[in-house]
């Protein structure tokens, strides 16, 4: 369970929010809102430590994170507007190279499920600089599909995907949800998923 | 579901960097290039005179190899940083410390070790005797280790900086000084015939030192820089 109480954020002199609490419980997701430059990413990169907050706290089981440190890590992914991933190298070894650094030991055949589950048949072993933007963007987001992280935190996760890419994704929150997964996002797009009502939180 | 130790995601980041470098390999070639070209330029401008070069000859190299490892300094963090790799390897669920530590054995390897090897070649245009020019390998082989590391907590420190690779050289360079006294001063010693365990023994002391204490800093630094 992720806790989060009194949140205060500012980046430079200006103050995003305040007082910000959340909960999110097993098999739930959230969607945070708001106009650009609210805050969306600056909270989902304080969920993951990158920033410090002001004031408040952010706890996992009612733990606080920097106490837990890589314990917490080890419960989470995180998907950034960066793609986190290596023109030079292949999708494949670029999978395997980001599941490694989750503490994941993933082999060739694994590897190659999941990226032909992404729609990347027959390009898993090109250099990722010879895809498109749609294509390095299914590269990142099969890291989604390995790995036993139990909160995933998305930032736009939809950017640049195509129709069937964006249900495909659908799916595959709807299946991280149902196996007790948790999930906070953002995006400018309409998301779905079937049977599961998507909480929201509006910054304002 | 398997899980890395500690030694493997070690050995992952390492093998990473090395692939990552060989599919540029200009980058690697630039860097022994310069470290050629700045050696060859001295006995060019010097004019041939025997004795003058072979005094000459370890501060020259060991600046050479000073700057060289300079120029692949801000590349170090900065290519992971832009495309998000940084952001991932702080969520790594082991010490962000230990991929550092990889990131600088791989910066070696990469930058350090091709200096080490082509030392004696160039240590040859000054004439320079064979046990000179294995004391110059060795203090090398000890001392650009030492560089790799200190450089890495300055290029964490200016990352996602203007003008960074600049204010780079000022940070590291004068930490580099006692490297540079000791190095040389080991070739000058046996040029001499004096012993050189001393000033080896220093290098060797420099290195445990920062091989404990710089991979932490660094990873300190990076976590500052990505605020």
């Amino acid at each position: 369970m992720l806790g989060v109480g009194n949140l205060a954020c500012s980046r430079g002199d200006h103050r995003l929010f305040s007082g910000l609490n959340l909960t999110l419980h097993a098999g739930q997701i959230m969607q945070v809102q708001g106009e650009n430059g609210k805050g969306k990413t600056s909270l989902l990169r304080t969920l993951c430590g990158f920033l410090q907050p002001d004031e408040g706290k952010i706890s996992w089981c009612g733990t606080d994170v920097r106490e837990l440190g890589e314990e917490y890590f080890a419960n989470l992914l995180y998907l950034g507007h960066h793609n986190a991933i290596k023109d030079e190298l292949s999708a494949l070894e670029n999978l395997r190279i980001s599941a490694g650094l989750s503490g994941i030991v993933l082999d060739e055949n694994q590897a190659i499920t999941a990226l032909r589950r992404m729609g990347l048949k027959g390009r898993e072993r090109l250099p990722t600089k010879v895809l498109s933007q749609g294509q390095r963007r299914r590269v990142a987001l099969a890291r989604l599909l390995v790995g036993d992280a139990k909160l995933w935190v998305l930032d736009e996760p939809l950017t640049a995907l195509d129709v069937g890419a964006v249900a495909l994704i659908e799916e595959l929150l709807g299946e991280h949800l149902s196996k007790q997964g948790m999930v906070i996002f953002t995006t400018h797009q309409p998301l779905t998923i079937k049977g599961v009502e998507i909480a929201r939180l509006a910054l304002l | 579901m398997n899980r890395l130790s500690i030694i493997n995601l070690l050995v992952l980041v390492v093998r990473r960097d090395l692939l990552l470098a060989m599919r540029r390999r200009a980058d690697v070639l630039t860097i022994l290039v310069f470290f050629i070209l700045i050696v060859s330029l001295f006995p060019l401008g010097v004019g041939p005179e025997m004795d003058m070069l072979r005094k000459m000859a370890p501060g020259v190299l060991w600046v050479a190899a000073l700057l060289a490892s300079m120029l692949s300094l801000g590349r170090l963090f900065s290519a992971d940083y832009l495309d998000g790799t940084l952001e991932q390897m702080m969520l790594a669920p082991q010490s962000l410390s230990v991929l550092v530590l990889g990131k600088m054995i791989s910066h070696w390897v990469v930058s350090g070790l091709p200096l080490v090897l082509m030392a004696p070649v160039l240590g040859l245009q000054f004439d320079m005797s064979p046990e000179a020019l294995l004391v110059l390998m060795l203090g090398l082989l000890l001392g650009t280790p030492v560089l790799s590391m200190l450089g890495a907590i300055g290029a964490a420190l200016t990352l996602g900086l203007r003008g960074g690779g600049v204010l780079l050289s000022l940070l590291v360079l004068p930490l580099c000084i006692p490297v540079l006294i000791f190095g040389s001063g080991a070739v000058e010693a046996v040029s001499s015939g004096l012993s050189v365990t001393s000033n080896l023994s220093l290098i060797a002391a420099l290195l445990m030192l920062c091989l404990v204490f710089t991979p932490w800093v660094t990873a300190q630094a990076l976590r500052i820089s990505m605020e």
